[in-house]
């Protein structure tokens, strides 16, 4: 058949010359690139104890975050529940009290604000849904665990720590 | 015979015997380590300080795992192949001398279990046995894998014995005496066998990595292939026993290469150390250098299987038989008529 490509190239194969059938110098060749690995850094990260350093636009878990004053900036509108394309997150609104004026920002708050990290796809659409600015991907990788209710995390595992008092 | 020379020799027994336990423990150790590092990894890092009580956490793991008997199998066989491979892998070592005599106390003490004058044929007939264990283990399994394995250690063996048995004669034409103290003591300070016998070494050393099943002739035991081979069956300290008795082999078939072909526990300026350090630290270093030729042949049986991948079946054979006897006989006749003309002129 003539061929429909000028690309085609005919491989000959050459029979072995004698060193070639010998193997011994290739092997030596072989042995040679394999040592000069053992002297090579090894690619290893120790996980736990060191951690790699992450792109400055990796997503890991998720925060709700406070503003200046401590208190939660997050006010249940729900847009982030909306636009997850996992539905990962549930929330339960609450109206806040007057005696709670410091813990929350607005008057609506997040009661109970669920994400179910088997849920989640890491795509970061909560945040750039978010008008209050209140969530963001930027934890470290979600650990593994036993049950998969234990991968429902709750307001205690993701509101980020009260600050510090003055 | 009085009493303190059994008691000397239980003692020397019971050495030799702890050492080669614990270096084929360490052996799976290295041989984790050395394959990481040879593909830029770690290796097992987390047991201890580097990761050195891993034989350790590895053999209780063995110890605690279930035991399991497949229920066709000859019960009474399966429970012999790994007893036996052991046994065969351990007596190999009683031959092979450790070191130049010792003087503890105005005593002199050989340090050599027993110097027989057929050693070379000991080593030989033990390391022939060794394929019992895998070959009684295939078959008491009752698994095809398990037995194809057999199979295909029996014959493997069986051709690379040929081979080496070639590669032997034409060392034993040089030195003229069978017995292992001799020959090593032939080889003193930096007349060793390898520089008389290049071709010879490098048979047997390609024969030494057959009869070890390591790679890159592993086939009784290709995972790939053969599901781990004869040993597919096996569970608990039986597999561990199959495990260790390869290592124990691999350090067996290092000191008798170290032995024959590299000068054994001679090395280049000994009796300047002999004069130096006395009759009872000299022979402590010429076992530390024949130790260290030993590590240097077992981490290159490492190397290699970290290098060269597996041999196919016809290629095993064709290698055995078309190549490496022709080549040790010619390798015989040779050696014959240099030495007829070196004792002639």
């Amino acid at each position: 058949m003539e061929p429909l490509t000028s690309k085609k190239k005919v491989l000959i194969q050459k029979p072995l010359n004698f060193a070639e059938r010998m193997y011994l110098p290739a092997i030596g060749k072989g042995l040679k690139i394999t040592i000069s690995h053992f002297f090579k850094k090894e690619a290893t990260i120790r996980y736990p104890e060191v951690q790699r350093e992450m792109s400055i636009n990796w997503r890991g878990m998720h925060s709700l975050k406070r503003d200046e004053d401590g208190k939660e900036r997050c006010t249940a509108c729900g847009l982030c529940a909306l636009s997850c394309p996992a539905e990962a997150i549930t929330m339960i609104a609450a109206e806040r009290k007057p005696e709670e004026k410091d813990l929350y920002r607005e008057e609506k708050y997040a009661a109970v604000y669920e994400i179910n990290m088997l849920r989640c796809i890491f795509c970061g659409l909560c945040e750039e849904a978010c008008p209050k600015e209140a969530i963001y991907l930027d934890g470290p990788i979600v650990p593994s665990d036993y049950l998969r209710k234990d991968f429902i995390y709750g307001k205690d595992k993701l509101v980020e720590q009260p600050l510090e008092k003055k | 015979m009085d009493i303190t020379f059994v008691i000397e020799k239980f003692i020397l027994v019971a050495i030799i015997f702890g050492i080669s336990l614990v270096i084929a423990m360490y052996s799976t150790y290295a041989e984790r380590k050395v394959a990481a590092f040879l593909q830029d990894r770690l290796g097992p890092d987390r047991a201890g300080p580097f990761g050195i009580l891993q034989p350790l956490a590895d053999g209780l793991k063995m110890f605690m795992k279930e035991e399991i008997i497949p229920t066709h199998s000859s019960k009474w066989l399966f429970m012999v192949g790994p007893g036996l491979a052991m046994l065969t892998a351990c007596i190999g070592t009683a031959v092979i001398p450790w070191g130049s005599p010792i003087t503890i106390g105005g005593k002199i003490i050989p340090l050599q279990v027993t110097d027989i004058n057929v050693g070379v044929l000991y080593i030989f007939g033990v390391v022939s046995l060794s394929v019992y264990g895998v070959m009684i283990g295939g078959w008491a399994s009752n698994n095809k894998y398990s037995l194809l394995s057999a199979i295909r250690a029996a014959s493997q063996n069986i051709s690379y014995e040929v081979a080496m048995g070639l590669s032997i004669i034409a060392l034993l034409l040089v030195t003229n005496t069978m017995s292992l103290k001799e020959i090593v003591e032939m080889q003193h300070g930096w007349h060793w066998n390898v520089l008389y016998q290049p071709l010879g070494f490098l048979l047997f050393i390609i024969c030494a990595f057959a009869e070890t099943n390591r790679a890159p002739f592993d086939l009784p035991e290709c995972e790939t292939e053969l599901i781990g081979g004869y040993h597919t069956e096996y569970s608990s300290m039986k597999l561990g026993f199959y495990l260790f008795a390869e290592y124990i082999n691999m350090f067996v078939s290092s000191a008798v290469m170290a032995t024959l072909y590299f000068g054994g526990y001679n090395y280049p300026g000994m009796d300047w150390v002999l004069q130096i350090t006395g009759p009872t630290i000299a022979p402590l270093i010429g076992t530390a250098v024949l130790f260290l030729k030993i590590f240097t042949f077992i981490f290159f049986f490492m190397w290699v299987r970290w290098t060269i991948p597996r041999f196919r079946y016809d290629q095993l054979m064709h290698l055995g038989w078309k190549v490496l006897i022709p080549l040790a006989i010619a390798n015989v006749i040779i050696t014959g008529i240099v030495i007829a003309i070196v004792e002639k002129f």
